[in-house]
C-alpha cells in the first residue's frame, strides 16, 4: 500500500510541474529572456578572458591521477 | 535510531605549474602548502622563542600517526579550524574537519577553496616573474587521469556492509544528475557513441561495484575501513565516487541526500523497496551520458526507471522517514528540513526544465555556458576551445574562474566562510582539535583526526585520544578551556 502511494508521487510531480509551465509561460520566458541577456554578457566577456591559446593551454593540463 | 551522520569532503584539487624550473606537481604542491602555513604563522604572531625543530607552532601540528599509505615525509599540516591540508599524490589535498550537518560542511568546503586561493596567492608571491602555480577544482585533466572528492559519513558499526552495498549503490548511481560538474566528451570508451557532454567528470573512472581501490578499477562503494574513531562502535563509509562541487546547492545536497538515504539504511527504512541495479556500473556511466535525463536504468527486478524516478523514489522516502522517526540523523531540523525542500524543488526542476537549474547545479552551468559559446562561434564539440572553457569552469583565481562569473547560488555567505578558514565546527570534536591548536600549538607535536600529542615538558609526551566524533564540541568544552593558561593544566583538568 505504501509502496503504492510513493510510486504515485513521480507521476503526480510531473503533472503539477507540467501545470505550472504551462500557467507561469510568461514568467518562464522572461526568465529565460534574463538569462540568455546574462549569458550574451559572460560570452563578451570570455573571450577576454579565455586562456590565450587554447589548443597549448589544454594540452599542457596534465594531471597525475590521485586518490 | 540512526546516529548523527557526521561528514566531511576531502578534496584533491588539480594543480598546473608555469615555470622554466622544477615543474613536479609534488613539489608544486609542496610550495602552494608551504606558503599557506608560512603565511599564517605571521598573521597568527605566535611566539617562536624556545620552538624546537621537531615542532611546529604555527596554528597547525605535523601528523605523526596516520596511516603508512600517507607519504609523511611530505608537507602535511592540520589547521586552527580542524581541517587538514596535505600533499597527496601530486596533489594538494584538503579535509575538511568533521562537521555534524551538510550544511556546515559546505561551508568548510567553500572555505578549503579559500585556504586554496589564499596558497596560490602566497605561493605566487615566491616564484620569479612569469612563473605561476594554478589550482583547479575539479577530478579529470580530460586525458583519462582523475583525482579524487571524497565524502565521508560516520556510521554504526553495527549496520552490515553488505546493505550498505546494497541499498547505497542505486543512489550513487542516480545522484549524479544533481552532483555531476560535467564534462565535455569521454576519457574512457564505452559502448555506442562517444556522448557531446556527460553530467559526471568521474563516471568514466569506475569499473567496479565493491572494492578497497581508489586509483585503479575504482568501485562505486569503497571498502576502505579506517574509522579514525571508535572502531566498536562506528564505521567511516568513505564515498569515492563524487565529483568535485563547484555550485554550492549541488555539495549540499550530494552530502544531505547521501546522509539521509544513510540514515534509512541504518534504521533499515529500505528493507521493503529494492532498488538493486541489474548492472550497476553499466548505469552510472548510462546515466552520466544522458543529459536528457530520460536513459532508463534497469533494476535487479526488471523494473526500469530513470535516474529522476529514482531519486523521486528515495525522496519520498525520505520524507515519510523523518516525518516518523524525526531529523536527528541530519544533526540539525533546520538543516534537515533545508535538505528535503531542496532535495524536491530540484528534482521537480530537473523534471520539468534541467536549464532552470542552470544557476544550481554544476552541469547544467557548464552545459549552457558550453552550448552558448559554441553556437555564437560555430564550434565543433571536439575544438579545443571548448576544452578549454570546460577546464577553466574550475579554474580558482578569481580573475580567471568562469564558475564566479556565473551569479550562483549561494547558500553561505562570505564572511562564514572566511571564518571558516581558521575557526572550527562547534558541533564535533574538531572543535576541541581546533582550539587546542589555536591556543596551544607550541606544545603539540602531532594531531590527527582521532588524537593529540602534546609535550608540555615531561618525560613522555601525552596523547589526549578523541574516539567519539561528536565529543570535544563547544559545548563540552568551552568551560573546560576557559581561565586555562598551559597546556599542562588543560591535561590535568582532562585528568589524562
Amino acid at each position: 500500500m505504501a509502496e503504492r502511494e510513493l510510486k504515485k508521487r513521480p507521476t503526480a510531480s510531473r503533472e503539477t510541474a507540467a501545470a505550472e509551465t504551462e500557467t507561469e509561460a510568461p514568467a518562464t520566458t522572461e526568465r529565460g529572456d534574463k538569462l540568455k541577456a546574462e549569458i550574451d554578457d559572460l560570452l563578451d566577456e570570455i573571450d577576454e578572458v579565455l586562456e590565450n591559446n587554447a589548443e597549448e593551454f589544454v594540452r599542457n593540463y596534465v594531471q597525475k591521477g590521485g586518490e | 535510531m540512526a546516529i548523527t551522520k557526521v561528514c566531511g569532503i576531502e578534496t584533491e584539487y588539480g594543480i598546473h605549474v608555469d615555470t622554466t624550473g622544477d615543474p613536479s606537481p609534488t613539489t608544486a604542491s609542496s610550495l602552494l602548502i608551504n606558503a599557506y602555513v608560512a603565511e599564517l604563522d605571521r598573521k597568527i604572531g605566535w611566539d617562536f622563542e624556545d620552538e624546537s625543530p621537531g615542532r611546529d607552532a604555527r596554528g597547525f601540528a605535523r601528523e605523526g600517526s596516520m596511516p603508512p599509505e600517507v607519504e609523511t615525509h611530505l608537507v602535511n599540516a592540520v589547521l586552527t579550524n580542524g581541517a587538514r591540508y596535505y600533499v597527496d599524490h601530486a596533489h594538494p589535498e584538503y579535509s575538511t574537519p568533521e562537521c555534524s550537518n551538510p550544511l556546515e560542511a559546505l561551508v568548510h568546503d567553500r572555505a578549503g577553496e579559500l585556504v586554496l586561493q589564499r596558497s596560490m596567492e602566497a605561493a605566487n608571491r615566491l616564484l620569479p616573474p612569469g612563473e605561476e602555480i594554478v589550482i583547479y577544482k575539479n577530478n579529470s585533466d580530460g586525458k583519462g587521469n582523475s583525482y579524487g572528492c571524497h565524502e565521508n559519513y560516520l556510521l554504526d558499526r553495527a549496520l552490515p556492509f553488505s546493505r550498505i552495498v546494497r541499498e547505497l549503490t542505486p543512489h550513487l548511481v542516480s545522484r549524479q544528475i544533481y552532483t555531476g560538474a560535467g564534462k565535455i566528451g569521454e576519457e574512457v570508451a564505452y559502448a555506442g557513441d562517444a556522448p557531446e557532454f556527460q553530467l559526471s567528470q568521474r563516471a568514466d573512472f569506475f569499473e567496479e561495484e565493491v572494492g578497497l581501490e581508489t586509483t585503479l578499477k575504482r568501485p562505486i562503494i569503497n571498502t576502505r575501513d579506517e574509522p579514525h574513531a571508535d572502531a566498536q562502535k562506528y564505521r567511516r563509509l568513505h564515498v569515492i565516487v563524487g565529483d568535485a562541487n563547484l555550485a554550492e546547492v549541488a555539495t549540499f545536497l550530494k552530502l544531505g541526500a547521501t546522509a539521509l538515504v544513510l540514515a534509512m539504511i541504518e534504521d533499515d527504512f529500505l528493507a521493503n523497496r529494492d532498488f538493486r541495479l541489474a548492472a550497476p556500473v553499466a548505469a552510472i556511466r548510462a546515466v552520466s551520458r544522458d543529459t536528457t535525463l530520460r536513459a532508463t536504468v534497469e533494476l535487479a527486478s526488471g523494473e526500469k526507471l530513470t535516474a529522476v524516478e529514482l531519486q523521486w523514489q528515495l525522496y519520498d522516502l525520505a520524507r515519510k522517514y523523518t516525518a516518523e522517526r524525526g531529523f536527528e540523523a541530519l544533526g540539525n531540523e533546520e538543516v534537515a528540513r533545508r535538505v528535503l525542500d531542496r532535495w524536491e524543488a530540484v528534482l521537480q526542476g530537473l523534471e520539468a526544465d534541467p536549464q532552470s537549474l542552470a544557476n544550481q547545479l554544476d552541469w547544467v552551468a557548464k552545459l549552457r555556458l558550453v552550448e552558448a559559446y559554441r553556437e555564437r562561434h560555430g564550434l565543433e564539440w571536439e575544438d579545443s576551445r571548448l576544452a578549454a572553457l570546460d577546464l577553466q569552469y574550475h579554474d580558482l583565481r578569481p580573475h580567471k574562474s568562469l564558475f564566479a562569473r556565473l551569479s550562483m547560488e549561494r547558500l553561505t555567505d562570505d564572511r562564514e566562510v572566511a571564518r571558516a578558514t581558521t575557526e572550527p565546527p562547534a558541533t564535533t570534536r574538531a572543535y576541541f582539535r581546533g582550539r587546542c591548536l589555536q591556543r596551544f600549538a607550541p606544545a603539540i607535536v602531532a594531531a590527527n583526526w582521532d588524537s593529540i600529542v602534546f609535550d608540555i615538558g615531561e618525560d613522555s609526551l601525552r596523547r589526549v585520544p578523541m574516539m567519539e566524533p561528536l565529543k570535544g564540541t563547544a559545548l563540552h568544552v568551552d568551560t573546560l578551556f576557559e581561565g586555562c593558561n598551559t597546556p599542562a593544566e588543560l591535561l590535568r583538568r582532562l585528568g589524562s
